[in-house]
């Protein structure tokens, strides 16, 4: 596994060794920064509290939004969770792009960097979605080589999201958990876990929820995505759509609570982009998440002092 | 096997943009209905951005006559990166060209001005002076020094007909005012204060600002206002300017 010399990487330290004290979390349930709840981001004082936004909607030379960015960088920290860099592509990550992610990181130094298992750039043109692909040996060497080379620019690892699935597409090499844990193994990044992603592909392309997060690799998962699905009743068959404009389902939230009870407390975030409610009702819902993060940091902790009596 | 997925993205491209699959694993993915998922939020992410970049226009028209014209310039543009605060830099002259927009003349004048909008919202952060710092200077050292418009300045001026008034109508969220001249205008756009601001600009003013973009120094600048506007009163438009906060720096001859 490549380390990184200014390796940031803020993921959950506690629990793994058996005399070290769990470290305090230092990014618990974050939200999606909207723009609509600049004000109210800015303000708002909550323990583990973080924001994350798209990277691609800042990369302009000046203005208000960079500057309310700056601004909210000063009192939380930033995820940047790009949907750009196309790593699923058959060519590498568009240098002019990696330049001004670059640049932006230098200036909110976030908390972490993410991206997609996806593609969304193709021969010079930007086609604004997370498309699909066949999880090839050719796929896993040129994303595997995508990784690297934007890590390498950016200086750090960065986590790789599970996309949605609306497809069954033919010609597999690989599952999608064995995929992901080869690119963590073959680059040093990390898992963006995404528990409505793995919900909305089950119930699209028969995968099996439970089984899916049970076999991903959970030392490297750096992140955990929530969000709210719809129902597309007008396909046939009806399709759940990753539309992140309600509210985090209770199927999504016991899958979540069954996520974290195997893999301790990871940076979470509630992402909702459209039908976007008051600042107050995401904060609830971030409650929730946080909530659980920190029953099971306590269960971490107590299990750690178990073993350390156990030792005495 | 190799090349495959660049194939695959090649075909699954083609048939994001209506093109009919020939590739056998194309055609069965494109007869899912999952495939429309794709397709659709990949225009709706375009159309939608369009809307929010060009907002005076989507106003004029209405909703549904802008989706759909936006939709068009879609499939002709799909966005060259995914900066799309930017997108739609083709969208004035595409609408110039636009069949439907035959009877609306001033409608690629209205979405330049909304294009010009985005480019002072998102030009690099600037200073501006103030009058104090052109009234310190001599008649003389004035005369021979260089003003330099601000990084978010954009002017621009429309031969024929009102269609900043026509904008900033839509801007503002008013009705177009019904006595209308229907006479070119001149425009400035600013981001000189925290948000963008616009003002209508004389011609003696859009000279001025022509001229100081070129690096002529105040008094060359002057001449070619009056030459533009010889009824102009120069102290006046340079104030207004300097007032809004359109320039950065006044630069003196060394000696």
């Amino acid at each position: 596994m490549r380390r990184y010399p200014n390796d940031r990487l803020v993921v959950y330290q506690g629990g793994t060794g058996m005399n070290m004290e769990p470290q305090p979390m230092p990014l618990g349930a974050g939200l999606g920064l909207k723009p609509a709840h600049y004000d109210e981001a800015q303000r708002a004082r909550m323990p583990g509290l973080w924001f994350e936004v798209h990277p691609e909607n800042y990369m302009v030379d000046g203005g208000p939004r960079l500057a309310w960015l700056e601004t909210i960088r000063g009192h939380h920290p930033i995820s940047l969770h790009g949907v750009a860099l196309s790593l699923a592509a058959a060519a590498p990550p568009d240098e002019a792009h990696l330049l001004r992610l670059k640049t932006l990181a230098q200036r909110v130094q976030p908390a972490l960097v993410s991206e997609h298992l996806a593609w969304s750039a193709w021969r010079g043109h930007y086609l604004p979605d997370l498309l699909p692909f066949p999880r090839t040996h050719e796929a896993l060497t040129r994303i595997a080589a995508n990784i690297e080379r934007t890590q390498e620019v950016l200086c750090r690892p960065i986590a790789i999201e599970n996309p949605a699935h609306y497809l069954t597409i033919e010609g597999h090499d690989w599952s999608e958990t064995d995929f992901i844990r080869e690119l963590c193994v073959r680059t040093g990044c990390g898992l963006l876990l995404d528990v409505n992603n793995v919900y909305v592909s089950a119930r699209n392309v028969g995968i099996d929820a439970l089984a899916y997060v049970d076999a991903v690799p959970a030392d490297c998962i750096m992140e955990i995505h929530l969000a709210g699905h719809s129902l597309d009743a007008d396909a046939s068959p009806a399709l759940v759509i990753d539309s992140h404009d309600t509210d985090v389902d209770d199927a999504v939230w016991a899958l979540y609570r069954h996520v974290i009870g195997r893999v301790g407390p990871r940076p979470t975030l509630i992402e909702r982009d459209d039908n976007i409610p008051a600042f107050e009702l995401l904060r609830v819902e971030r409650e929730l998440a946080q909530a659980m993060l920190d029953s099971a940091t306590q269960r971490d902790r107590d299990a750690n002092a178990d073993r350390n009596e156990v030792d005495a | 096997m190799n090349g495959s997925l660049e194939r695959f993205q090649d075909a699954f491209v083609d048939a994001l943009f209506d093109a009919a699959p020939d590739d056998e694993q194309m055609v069965r993915l494109h007869d899912q209905p999952g495939f429309a998922v794709y397709r659709n939020t990949v225009f709706k992410g375009c159309v939608d951005a369009l809307q929010a970049n060009f907002p005076a226009v989507a106003r004029l028209v209405g909703e549904p006559w802008f989706r759909s014209a936006a939709a068009a310039y879609v499939r002709e543009h799909a966005p060259a990166d995914a900066r799309l605060v930017h997108y739609g830099a083709d969208f004035p002259a595409f609408l110039e060209g636009f069949g439907p927009a035959r009877d609306l003349p001033y409608l690629a004048e209205v979405a330049r001005l909304d294009a010009l909008w985005v480019q002072a919202h998102t030009a690099r952060d600037d200073v501006s002076i103030d009058a104090a710092a052109v009234a310190a200077l001599s008649a003389e050292a004035l005369g021979q020094a260089i003003l330099r418009p601000h990084a978010t300045a954009r002017w621009v001026a429309f031969d024929t007909m009102p269609a900043f008034t026509i904008w900033r109508a839509n801007r503002e969220g008013r009705d177009v005012p019904g006595d209308l001249v229907w006479q070119g205008e001149r425009a400035l756009l600013l981001r000189a204060f925290g948000e963008v601001t616009w003002m209508p600009l004389s011609a003696a003013g859009y000279a001025f600002l022509d001229a100081c973009a070129e690096g002529r120094p105040f008094d060359a600048a002057a001449a070619c206002a009056l030459d533009a506007q010889p009824d102009a009163a120069l102290g006046n438009v340079v104030g207004e300017l300097l007032a809004a906060g359109t320039f950065s720096a006044v630069e003196t001859a060394r000696r």
